[in-house]
């Protein structure tokens, strides 16, 4: 064996000559390992198997021609994009590989971005320059974006987009649930464009809140929210016994008594004699537009505006339901809950109502001692550092500043600041959703409450937060299309305080400020005619047969109405047209035939609207059959001509009308008087 | 020699249960009973979002020869890369059924999951389910039909949405209707969405959307009807996302 290697290495390097030839062919050798493994590298393969592909179809000579060799590169330096993506995903742009079944090679999905001007990494992730499989698409040890994985690809479109896109569902949903879960309140999310994400959830003020509940009720309520309502949208602390009896003595301890008190419950108050009637006029109010109840059958039944009422007797006390729904800014000047004006005895009745819906089981086990100034002490120091100021107004405790971590930049935050446990994806989304899934899986002893979220919220949530990145904070302006946000409208004059008082922007909005439950109003006063807006106010009459949502009836006074209407007439006028421009005068009645003709062929209208109850069906849109009273010629006529102009979104087809036409469909609709649609729409 | 045996039995025992962690099986299961059939009880032909999990999960029954169902036998389910099951293997309840959460691939597309079980002669009986994932384009499109299309085009209705294709004279196709749909081109989709009813010498109560939508938003209507039509469209050949 030893002599054999002997006479080798003679062979080889035995003398100066031979040394000599054997080091110049090793070199030889070693410079050839360079262009060799240049010409054996993963994207040549890939390019062979693409020509190989493409030789084979009936469009071979138009995708040969658009075939370059070589490595390609998008480059896009005020983006920090470097994409060679496009060396092996060649077909990503012919329209004919469609229906290539290998992902390499087939196009790209229809977008409305070309991929020259964005890049692939820009939604996609990965790394860019790489030219190998493994390194462009998985984490390494130097790159730890790894290919964003499907479900999660919306966060692209939200670097750019901060506008709520019909395209981008999950992430749409992503930033609504950020916003109503209350995430905001701990966590600061500055957006690109300089604007916050603005929590609505909503949370109650607990200055007077030993006026509305018990202790035993607040102790059980923090111990488990959602066993008291499966929609409450406080999160669970996972609070020990001793640590919720202590918060809950606290709380009651710094709750301070409503000026003026409330009233105590006469003992003599009798039941109304009807006991249907608290049911119907919950029904009649639509208190379910906004508040959710569990009927008989156990099955949730209404919106979520307001709060879970199930188990509302259990939590209110019996002094508190009559004051509040008397008038619920005595308790909370900041609720979005409307001032209805009832009178006495339907206060009785509604409150009576209220406190019947109990669920006794949600008490049955608590028992507390009166408490101790010890407990109150930690209770206290318990509601500092669990950061319950950061929603709830708590007297003697101020509003914590950045409480949590700001999470504006959470979407690009570098693996090493991130502390992984144990059954968790090692890469940025998979902490992203763990974190919201279950954060004290993180350590017991984090803060972050547990959300209850099913894990397509979950998804959606982190959907949004990896649309957070430094690329959405860097990239020029330009690129951006700037979110909507809510403006600080506000009406002005007594008029203006009416409207506050009856809480008209929960539902409705106007002038941008407002909720979107009714139509908008910023120009209702051109849109109706007075006498109608007065009717309205005084009894609100069903618009839309099919909808089971509807304004609520106001007792409001006639000065009041006169007050209310006056406002709106006068202010809420569009710019577009002169509210009389039209007059109905100027119409025959051989226009308004023709009108008629018009609105049951041509157009169809009875597709989706009621003109005559008698035998017209459809109801996606509203009831016309009171046209002539309710709306204002000029209205009909410019809505008619183009829907969107004057309210945008509305599903109102634009049906490209000529004058004439939408002339004599307004003669016709404005001929249409008939009232007492609700009696017929019931049918 | 001898302790070179077990250092080497070690060194391989270490690296092959390595391994084994990398490489997910699904997990073998101890069958108790064995079947004649499977069959689909749910959670077929749904409409789901690439790399989402389905709304509701895949049902499917163990019977044996006589059409009773069997408990105890096990099933595994399968699909192209990407498709994942939750679980991805188990074993009948007492009902004969066994039910997996199913999340679709990350192209759009259709896809075609498989559950398999042996029967008593060790033949592997298995039974096709398809689902349909949508992408960026179909989901536009599905937006797009739930705020200007389906209160006509869909027959069922919900407290929140009353469906108004009662009131009409023509009935509107669902879009899930592909024995009519898929007849028409593109072209012809596109310029009934466009320009309504008449366009094709139909009824006008389907009313022209051609000024009110986008040029981009009537194809991604119309890429949202081919990826729901039932039976499948095909207008190219159907391409499966393969294993």
């Amino acid at each position: 064996m030893k002599d054999k290697l002997k006479s080798l290495w003679r062979f080889f390097f035995g003398d100066s000559a031979r040394a000599f030839g054997s080091a110049s062919l090793i070199l030889l050798a070693l410079l050839a390992i360079s262009p060799a493994k240049d010409h054996f590298s993963q994207w040549r393969h890939y390019q062979k198997q693409y020509l190989h592909l493409i030789r084979g179809r009936a469009d071979a000579v138009t995708l040969e021609r658009h075939f370059q060799g070589g490595i390609q590169q998008i480059w896009i330096p005020e983006q920090q994009v470097t994409d060679r993506c496009t060396t092996c995903h060649l077909g990503l742009k012919e329209a004919s590989l469609n229906d290539v079944s290998a992902v390499a090679f087939r196009k790209h999905p229809v977008i409305p971005h070309s991929l020259t001007e964005f890049g692939c990494t820009t939604c996609h992730r990965g790394q860019g320059a790489a030219t190998t499989v493994e390194e462009a698409h998985s984490a390494t040890e130097q790159w730890e974006q790894p290919l964003l994985r499907a479900k999660y690809i919306e966060s692209g479109c939200g670097q750019c987009h901060l506008e709520k896109q019909t395209a981008t569902p999950f992430l749409n949903q992503g930033r609504q649930l950020i916003s109503t879960s209350g995430c905001t309140n701990c966590h600061t999310i500055k957006q690109a464009d300089g604007t916050y994400i603005v929590p609505e959830d909503d949370p109650p003020s607990l200055k007077h809140v030993a006026d509305k509940t018990t202790r035993e009720w607040v102790y059980a309520w923090i111990k488990d929210p959602q066993a008291y309502a499966s929609t409450a949208t406080m999160p669970n602390y996972h609070l020990s016994d001793d640590d919720a009896r202590d918060i809950s003595a606290f709380i009651i301890a710094q709750s301070a008594p409503l000026e003026p008190p409330l009233q105590p419950v006469k003992a003599d108050a009798k039941a109304p004699a009807d006991p249907a009637a608290g049911t119907s006029l919950y029904g009649q109010s639509f208190c379910a537009s906004c508040h959710a109840m569990q009927n008989a059958a156990g099955m949730l039944v209404g919106g979520n505006v307001g709060p879970e009422l199930t188990g509302i007797g259990t939590k209110a006390k019996p002094e508190w339901l009559p004051d509040w729904v008397a008038n619920p800014n005595h308790y909370d000047p900041a609720t979005m809950m409307p001032h209805y004006r009832f009178d006495a005895a339907q206060v009785a009745t509604l409150a009576g109502f209220l406190a019947s819906k109990t669920e006794p089981d949600f008490l049955a086990n608590v028992h507390l001692d009166p408490a101790t100034p010890q407990q109150i002490e930690h209770g206290k120091r318990l509601v500092l550092e669990n950061g319950c100021a950061s929603c709830h107004e708590i007297n003697g405790i101020k509003k914590p500043e950045n409480f949590a971590p700001e999470l504006s930049r959470i979407g690009s935050k570098p693996m090493s600041q991130l502390l992984f446990v144990e059954g968790v994806e090692r890469s940025l989304p998979g902490y992203v959703s763990a974190k919201v899934r279950n954060p004290r899986a993180f350590g017991s002893s984090l803060k972050m409450p547990q959300f209850k979220l099913t894990p397509q919220q979950v998804d959606a949530i982190t959907t949004a937060l990896l649309a957070l990145t430094d690329r959405a904070q860097t990239q020029p302006p330009a690129m951006r299309i700037a979110s909507v946000q809510q403006t600080k409208y506000e009406p002005a004059g007594h008029a203006g305080q009416l409207m506050k008082d009856l809480r008209c922007f929960t539902c409705h909005m106007i002038n941008g400020h407002g909720g979107d439950m009714a139509p908008d109003l910023t120009w209702e006063g051109t849109a109706v005619q007075r006498d109608w807006l007065t009717q309205f106010l005084k009894n609100p009459e069903t618009l839309r047969p099919a909808l089971i949502r509807r304004m609520p009836k106001f007792n409001l006074t006639e000065a009041e109405i006169n007050s209310l209407a006056d406002y709106m007439m006068t202010v809420y006028q569009t710019p577009q047209f002169d509210r009389d421009w039209l007059p109905v005068s100027e119409f025959t009645p051989a226009t308004a035939e023709q009108g008629r003709q018009l609105f049951y062929s041509k157009f169809a209208c009875q597709s989706c609207h009621i003109a005559d109850f008698a035998k017209d069906k459809g109801y996606i849109g509203p009831a016309l059959a009171g046209t002539g009273k309710r709306f204002n010629a000029a209205w009909v006529y410019h809505w008619l001509k183009d829907p969107q102009a004057l309210r945008p979104g509305t599903i109102e087809p634009n049906q490209h009308m000529t004058d004439d036409e939408a002339r004599a469909l307004t003669a016709f609709l404005m001929s249409l008087k008939s009232t007492g649609s609700k009696e017929v729409a019931k049918k | 020699m001898k302790r070179a045996l077990i250092a080497y039995c070690g060194i391989t025992l270490l690296l092959t249960s390595g391994c084994s962690r990398k490489s997910k099986q699904p997990p073998q299961l101890q069958a108790t009973a064995k079947g004649a059939a499977i069959v689909e009880s749910s959670g077929g032909k749904q409409i789901g979002y690439i790399g989402l999990p389905l709304d509701q999960p895949v049902v499917v029954q163990v019977n044996d020869a006589s059409g009773a169902a069997v408990a105890g036998a096990a099933v595994y389910f399968s699909g192209a890369p990407g498709v994942s099951f939750e679980p991805p293997a188990a074993l009948t309840d007492s009902s004969g059924q066994v039910t997996s959460a199913v999340s679709l691939g990350q192209q759009a597309g259709r896809y075609k999951i498989s559950a398999s079980t042996r029967d008593a002669s060790g033949k592997n009986v298995e039974i096709a389910i398809e689902e349909a994932a949508l992408g960026y384009q179909q989901t536009l499109g599905a937006q797009l039909n739930a705020q200007y299309c389906i209160r006509c085009h869909d027959p069922e209705s919900s407290p929140l949405r009353v469906s108004n294709m009662d009131n009409l004279s023509v009935k509107p196709h669902p879009f899930t209707e592909g024995e009519t749909l898929n007849k028409m081109t593109d072209a012809d989709l596109i310029a009934l969405i466009s320009h309504g009813g008449p366009a094709l010498n139909k009824s006008a109560e389907m009313p022209p959307w051609g000024y009110t939508l986008s040029k981009s938003d009537i194809a991604a209507l119309v890429a949202y009807i081919r990826a729901v039509a039932d039976p499948p469209y095909e207008a190219g050949g159907l391409v499966y996302a393969q294993k």
